[in-house]
């Protein structure tokens, strides 16, 4: 008896502590955009913590906004940007020093943007030197590497910051340097840096794909939400907004579940639920790395593939292309990677730039699918990447 | 002359515990009304299945092998790099891949028994040398693509008379369980068990422990690497698709009642182990229980088994009779629920 209560307990407990591992802490719901979160967060019961009301109305205004800048170059443009003067960093004559702190390269999204922004330094003679720490996905190894950083005569600091809370800190000490500090992808807490790129955001991002199965699947369809894991602000703004838009649609969420990014996983969950649900109308994903494999759970199976959301990595596109999906592919696009180099030279030269430089986050529809497939990248490509008229293409990026 | 099942000590418990799993699917979910509904399961489960014949093979005799997990990712990674949608490749990349696996098997053998190194620690080593080097070579971000070919083992299906469309995994899976269960009927086999459970008796009577521990490594290494192209095929390319593999096949090994530490258990009831494993996963998923509980109900799972294990067969033997304490001298205990 007493070794069945202990295993009985032990159940318990594990139970306890795995549902409490998916709650996030407290994290501020608009940490991805620090300089705008005027809004009040919103306190329906159904809705996520990571909803945020005024920034979810906000990068859902900037999808339609015309963007300033040059055309055919969404690098270097900015939607309704407040530029700010950067006189006092100004440092004419050139041969700059560029420091980066980057998060990882540990996902080929990380891979393909780092890769654009190297041959984006290659552009530039005026940049003498480009030194990058990689802080291997480690907040601790990424504050020591923003200190080493500011003690080495960079020209400017550009910070690609691991999570948001925990670097803000750093960030901060990297300010008080007097160099030009430029935060770009993920926020931080704070606004000395000169400026912060980042395109529209996770709200945009994950309504772009559910405002499409709401258009796509019947009233009462069944859809099926996957995600990658809980408590990471970017992937739960893209949940929150889809849940949001999910709500008033009448579409049946049939099931909410977690791949942790494994194919083997994603194929194993879509197959549950076309058994269980016998047919499963459109499919949601927060991140469209396991695409492929919830589509071929479907071709698997038998049935024909349903309407289902992506991201613009070239198996999927392909797979889209060649079957004729229905699909749509909101983008986070590794075409963000270029815009800190040219922001640090802007400001350098003390050009303007704006305090909150905001890039158009494009989608990817069946209308323009055939556009971005490039038979000849690797599987694992991101499109929107904005490097195929850099110099050396497609060579750095095979 | 009559058949009689011979089941190895310690198989009849988890071949109930999988028939109450496949019941639970029966009931739960109208896919397990047809055979192709288990089809698909044993597709799924073929990989698990066939990893934990391999760590069978290691736990019997006394070993651990924590390196098949890493081992599957670099099988996959590596044949997506080489074979890069050229179909023409694939042949030499299969046979590739499983001497990759064999080598790596070879190398944990032989550092265990030559060196003298914990196979815990060799294979624990193992593991974090090919994830680095995983990691070191892609950056994290696979290149290349599968050929249709190479997928074919672990997508793909034969007409087979009588069933319909088998998928290649599950034959493949049939083949290596019979081979495996025959192995361990003949001589070699027992002595691999036996090795695990008393060294110094073996090498008395004249054995080569060695030899066997450097055959369960290599075996392990080999099956892991078929495990690797059957998940590849079905899944595709990812860095991510050996994570965890090694404790869940020796979760499975040990709900297949598998003695850790060596020298009880047999290589079916591993198998089994991994089925009900997977049966189990399914089942919580059609009843809608969250995913995030998977390794919480694996970490309970290899505790109670390793307790049950250890506590003996006393305690067993209490379990089972527990019903017939209920005499009249002592009253019966308050139902517990």
């Amino acid at each position: 008896m007493i070794n069945r209560w202990a295993v009985v307990v032990v159940a318990g407990a594990l139970a306890l502590a795995g549902c409490s591992s998916d709650l996030p802490d407290d994290k501020a719901p608009s940490a991805g955009s620090p300089s705008s979160s005027g809004g009040s967060p919103s306190s329906d019961a159904g809705k996520s913590k990571f909803f945020d009301q005024a920034e979810y109305d906000r990068q859902l205004a900037f999808r339609n906004a015309t963007p300033e800048g040059p055309d055919g170059k969404p690098w270097e443009q900015m939607l309704q940007p407040e530029m700010v003067d950067t006189a006092k960093f100004a440092k004419p004559g050139g041969n700059y020093t560029l420091c980066f702190s980057n998060a990882s390269v540990d996902n080929p999204w990380r891979q393909v943007g780092y890769k654009t922004m190297q041959q984006e330094v290659k552009l530039h003679p005026e940049i003498a030197k480009f030194t990058v720490l990689d802080a291997e996905a480690k907040d601790d190894k990424q504050i020591s590497d923003i200190q080493s950083l500011s003690g080495q005569n960079c020209s400017a600091i550009i910070i690609s910051p691991n999570t948001t809370a925990t670097l803000t800190p750093a960030v901060e000490q990297a300010c008080k340097t007097g160099v030009p500090v430029i935060v770009f992808d993920r926020g931080v807490n704070t606004d000395c840096q000169a400026t912060f790129i980042h395109p529209i955001g996770g709200f945009a991002f994950g309504a772009d794909g559910a405002e499409f199965l709401k258009e796509k699947v019947k009233p009462g369809g069944k859809v099926l939400a996957l995600r990658i894991l809980p408590g990471v602000d970017v992937l739960e703004q893209r949940w929150a907004a889809a849940n949001e838009i999910f709500a008033g649609s009448g579409l049946n969420v049939v099931g909410v579940e977690f791949t942790d990014g494994d194919a083997a996983k994603t194929k194993g969950i879509v197959t549950d639920y076309i058994q269980r649900e016998g047919q499963i109308d459109g499919v949601w994903m927060d991140a469209g790395a396991t695409a492929v494999a919830a589509a071929e759970a479907f071709q698997d199976a038998g049935v024909d593939v349903p309407a289902i959301v992506g991201e613009d990595q070239q198996d999927f596109l392909r797979l889209w292309a060649d079957e004729g999906l229905t699909a749509v592919a909101p983008t986070y696009p590794t075409y963000q990677w270029r815009t800190p180099i040219i922001a640090a030279l802007k400001i350098l030269k003390g050009e303007q730039v704006p305090k909150e430089w905001v890039l158009p986050q494009p989608r990817i529809t069946g209308d323009n699918v055939k556009e971005y497939v490039k038979q000849d990248m690797p599987p694992l490509h991101y499109a929107m990447c904005g490097c195929e008229d850099m110099p050396g293409y497609p060579g750095p990026w095979k | 002359m009559t058949w009689r099942p011979r089941l190895a000590e310690g198989t009849a418990p988890v071949l109930v515990v999988l028939l109450l799993l496949l019941v639970g699917l029966a009931i739960a979910g109208p896919a397990y009304d047809e055979p192709s509904g288990y089809l698909a399961l044993l597709k799924r489960a073929a990989p698990l299945m066939i990893l934990a014949i391999g760590q069978y093979f290691v736990i019997v005799s006394g070993g651990f092998d924590l390196s098949v997990g890493a081992l599957v990712t670099a099988g996959v990674v590596i044949a997506a790099r080489l074979i890069n949608g050229s179909e023409s490749a694939t042949a030499w990349v299969i046979l590739f891949v499983l001497g990759f696996g064999l080598l790596v098997g070879l190398v944990n053998g032989l550092v265990t028994t030559k060196l003298l190194v914990p196979s815990f620690i060799v294979t624990l080593g193992m593991l974090l040398v090919l994830d680095g080097a995983i990691f070191l070579w892609t950056g994290g971000a696979p290149r290349g693509a599968l050929s249709a070919g190479f997928r074919m083992f672990g997508r793909g299906a034969v007409d087979v008379p009588v069933l319909g469309a088998v998928p290649w995994s599950v034959l493949i899976l049939l083949a290596i369980l019979a081979a495996a269960a025959l192995f361990m009927r003949g001589g070699t086999g027992r002595a691999l068990v036996a090795a695990g459970d008393n060294e110094a008796a073996v090498r008395l009577s004249g054995g080569r422990v060695d030899r066997l521990r450097l055959l369960a490594f290599v075996l392990s290494g080999l099956l892991a690497a078929v495990a690797s192209i059957l998940l590849g095929g079905f899944a595709s390319v990812s860095a991510q698709v050996g994570n965890g593999l090694e404790f869940r096949a020796i979760t499975a090994v040990v709900l297949g009642g598998v003695l850790l530490g060596g020298g009880r258990g047999s290589v079916v009831a591993a198998a089994a182990g991994a089925l009900s494993l997977e049966a189990l996963f399914t089942l919580l998923n059609l009843l809608g229980v969250s995913g995030a509980l998977e390794s919480a109900v694996q970490g309970v799972i290899i505790i109670a088994a390793v307790a049950y294990a250890a506590l003996g067969s006393g305690v067993r033997q209490r379990l089972r009779l527990w019903p017939k304490q209920r005499n009249p001298e002592r009253p019966a205990q308050p139902a517990s629920s």
